[in-house]
């Protein structure tokens, strides 16, 4: 026997049997926006690792002067 | 008037636009995150089948705030560039080259997901019809963009290169947006509209906009988070970012 909430569930995730157009086009947009955060996230850490890198090399020998 | 100009002057600033920008970035990602959860709530339980379409009818919800975004965050970026073009700054700079990726993932999402909805409702994937092509178009450009911008070694020269390009490719905006009434195309007409009754049911019509507003609020979260980083590489040598760098290092 299957509970009521499940069978309204197989009817929410079959999308009236559009399942197969509705959710890629959902998981496009949400995997698409997840690339661009990851993206940013990957990038910043490059960025901190080479910045840290540049000072670490610098130290503390002669007082930095800005650019 | 005085205090917001002066603001407004400050935010040119590399270091406090930098501070600035990661102050709001939570506060936008918060309201985007929210908007979308009861927008999508909205679109895919609340709202009832379309007569028409059936349930396929709810890829509107990505679909067109997403094409919406992707001419939004061209416009922008192509204001952006203007700026960056005439007076320099830095920031304007900033700004223009941190919008093209984002307005890339938004034109590709737009061009996957009415591919999607094209199917079951067209017979095809792909069609060569005014507006898919102008939006096709759309993403090319903000390909060249991009790749200009990383085809130089000096990135302020490339922001320059590519800012020129941005202006120009603002052309294509109005064709994207007039194609489907200046050519017989197989893609709908508008339906939702800024003056006047929307020809869209009240049902599906909130729930569209919450979506919309989330993503310009995840635009505007994207674009601190990578204007940030950034500006971190463009300003290295600096004295802030080096203060920023230690702090960064002190939290982990």
């Amino acid at each position: 026997m299957r509970s009521v909430e499940t069978l309204r569930m197989d009817k929410f995730l079959a999308m009236g049997g559009f399942a197969q157009y509705v959710w890629p086009a959902y998981a496009a947009f949400f995997v698409i926006l997840a690339g661009d955060v990851l993206a940013t996230v990957v990038r910043r850490r490059r960025v901190l690792r080479e910045l840290r890198g540049r000072l670490a090399r610098q130290g503390t020998r002669r007082p930095r002067v800005s650019a | 008037m005085n205090a917001f100009k002066l603001w407004y002057h400050k935010l040119g600033s590399p270091p406090y636009f930098y501070v600035f920008a990661g102050y709001i970035q939570p506060w936008l990602w918060t309201i985007a995150l929210l908007l979308a959860a009861v927008g999508l709530y909205g679109g895919l339980v609340l709202a009832p089948p379309d007569a028409l379409q059936g349930d396929a009818f709810r890829i509107i919800f990505v679909h067109v705030p997403a094409a919406w975004m992707s001419l939004f965050v061209y416009g922008v970026m192509a204001v952006s560039a203007f700026v960056a073009v005439i007076w320099r700054p830095k920031m304007a700079e900033v700004l223009a080259m941190e919008s093209a990726p984002i307005g890339a993932a938004f034109t590709l999402i737009a061009l996957i997901t009415g591919s999607l909805w094209g199917k079951p409702m067209w017979g095809t994937y792909w069609t060569w019809d005014a507006r898919l092509t102008s939006e096709l178009v759309l993403f090319f450009i903000y390909l060249g963009i991009i790749g200009l911008y990383h085809a130089f070694d000096d990135p302020r020269q490339g922001a320059r290169a590519a800012s020129f390009l941005a202006m120009i490719g603002a052309v294509n905006l109005p064709i994207v947006h007039y194609s489907v009434v200046w050519w017989n195309t197989l893609h709908q007409g508008t339906t939702v509209h800024y003056f006047g009754p929307s020809s869209i049911a009240p049902s599906m019509l909130w729930p569209l906009l919450l979506m919309t507003i989330a993503a310009k609020f995840y635009y505007g979260a994207s674009l601190m988070g990578r204007s940030r980083v950034a500006l971190l590489s463009l300003e290295r040598g600096k004295d802030w970012v080096a203060d920023e760098v230690r702090g960064d290092t002190a939290h982990g």
